[in-house]
C-alpha cells in the first residue's frame, strides 16, 4: 500500500455566466500550486472562457507560490483580453495580496456574483 | 547571549511536501508565546519562503538535498535560522530586491515577505556551497521589568 500525502490545495471549479469560477481551498505553497495550475488551465482550455474568478474563502494560508499562480492566470487571460476578479479574501490575505502588488492589477468584489458581473461588463 | 527557552532542530529532504511540516513546527512553538495571531500568519509566510527558496534555488528541485532548521525561543522572541547546501546566491544584494527572480514564472516576492513579516534577515551564501537565513521576530513584550 502506498499513503500519499494530500495537501487539500484544490478546488471547486465551476462556470457562471461565461465565467470560470474556481473556488481555491487549503494551503497555497510551492507543494500544490504546480499541481493547481495545471488544472485550472485545463479548464480554461476545455470551457473556452478568458474570464476566471478566484474564491478565497476557504484559503488557509498562501505565500509567493501561490500568489505567482494568480499572477500566472492574470497575465495568460489579459493577453487574451480576459480579465481575473477576486474574493473571499481575509484581512490576512489581503495583506498579502497589497503587499505584492497584485492588488494593483486585480480587483477583489464582495461577492462572486459582483466578481462575475464586473468581468462580463458590469451593469445589468 | 540570549537565554534559549526552547529549541527545535528539524532536518528534511528537500521536497515541497515538508514545507507545511516546517510550518506547522513553528506555528505550535509560537503557541505558548507572546505573539499574536497576526505575528503567527507572517512567520509563517516567512518560513515558508525559506523553505521553498532552499527546496527550488538552492537545491534546483532535487529531493536528495536537505533543508536545515532550527528555531530557538528566547525571552526576546523567536530565531529560525534555514540553511541548504546548494547552488548558492551569487549576488545577495541583488536577490533580495523586490520583484528580482532568476526564474521567470516567479515574482520575486520570497525576501520581500520575509523583510516586511519579520523584524530582522540576514543572508549568508556562498555560490556552490549554499545558502543560510536568519530571522527574527520579536515578542509582543520585549521589555523586561525593571525593579
Ligand atoms: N536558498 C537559495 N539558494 C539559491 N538561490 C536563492 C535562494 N534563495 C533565494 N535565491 C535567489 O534569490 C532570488 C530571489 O528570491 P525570492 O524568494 O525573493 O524570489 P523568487 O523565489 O525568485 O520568487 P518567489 O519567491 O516570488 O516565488 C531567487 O530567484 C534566487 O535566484
Ligand atoms: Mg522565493
Amino acid at each position: 500500500m502506498r499513503i500519499m500525502y494530500c495537501n487539500p490545495g484544490i478546488v471547486e471549479i465551476g462556470v457562471f455566466d461565461g465565467v470560470l469560477v474556481v473556488r481555491l481551498q487549503g494551503e497555497l505553497d510551492l507543494g500544490v500550486s504546480e499541481g493547481l495550475r495545471v488544472r485550472i488551465d485545463k479548464e480554461l482550455d476545455r470551457q473556452r472562457t478568458k474570464n476566471l474568478v478566484f474564491n478565497f474563502r476557504d484559503v488557509k494560508f498562501i505565500d509567493s507560490s501561490g500568489l505567482g499562480l494568480v499572477l500566472g492566470r492574470y497575465k495568460k487571460l489579459a493577453a487574451q483580453g480576459g480579465g481575473v476578479a477576486l474574493t473571499g479574501t481575509n484581512s490576512t490575505i489581503d495583506r498579502i495580496l497589497e503587499l505584492s502588488g497584485l492588488f494593483k492589477i486585480m480587483r477583489g468584489y464582495a461577492g462572486e456574483s459582483e466578481a462575475i458581473r464586473a468581468l462580463n461588463g458590469g451593469g445589468r | 547571549m540570549m537565554q534559549v527557552k526552547n529549541q527545535v532542530k528539524l532536518e528534511f529532504s528537500s521536497i515541497p511536501e515538508n514545507i507545511t511540516l516546517a510550518r506547522v513546527v513553528v506555528a505550535a512553538m509560537l503557541a505558548g508565546m507572546d505573539f499574536t495571531l497576526p505575528d503567527l500568519d507572517d512567520v509563517k509566510v516567512a518560513v515558508s519562503e525559506a523553505v521553498s527558496n532552499a527546496i527550488l534555488h538552492g537545491y534546483q528541485n532535487r529531493p536528495t538535498g536537505f533543508v536545515y532548521l532550527v528555531f530557538t525561543v528566547s525571552p526576546e522572541g523567536l530565531e529560525i535560522v534555514i540553511e541548504d547546501y546548494g547552488r548558492g546566491i551569487a549576488d545577495i544584494e541583488k536577490a533580495m530586491e523586490p520583484a528580482f527572480s532568476t526564474l521567470p514564472d516567479r515574482m520575486g516576492l520570497g525576501f520581500v515577505f520575509m523583510k516586511s513579516f519579520m523584524d530582522l534577515v540576514e543572508v549568508d551564501s556562498q555560490l556552490g556551497r549554499g545558502t543560510r537565513v536568519r530571522m527574527f521576530k520579536y515578542a509582543f513584550q520585549t521589555m523586561q521589568a525593571v525593579q
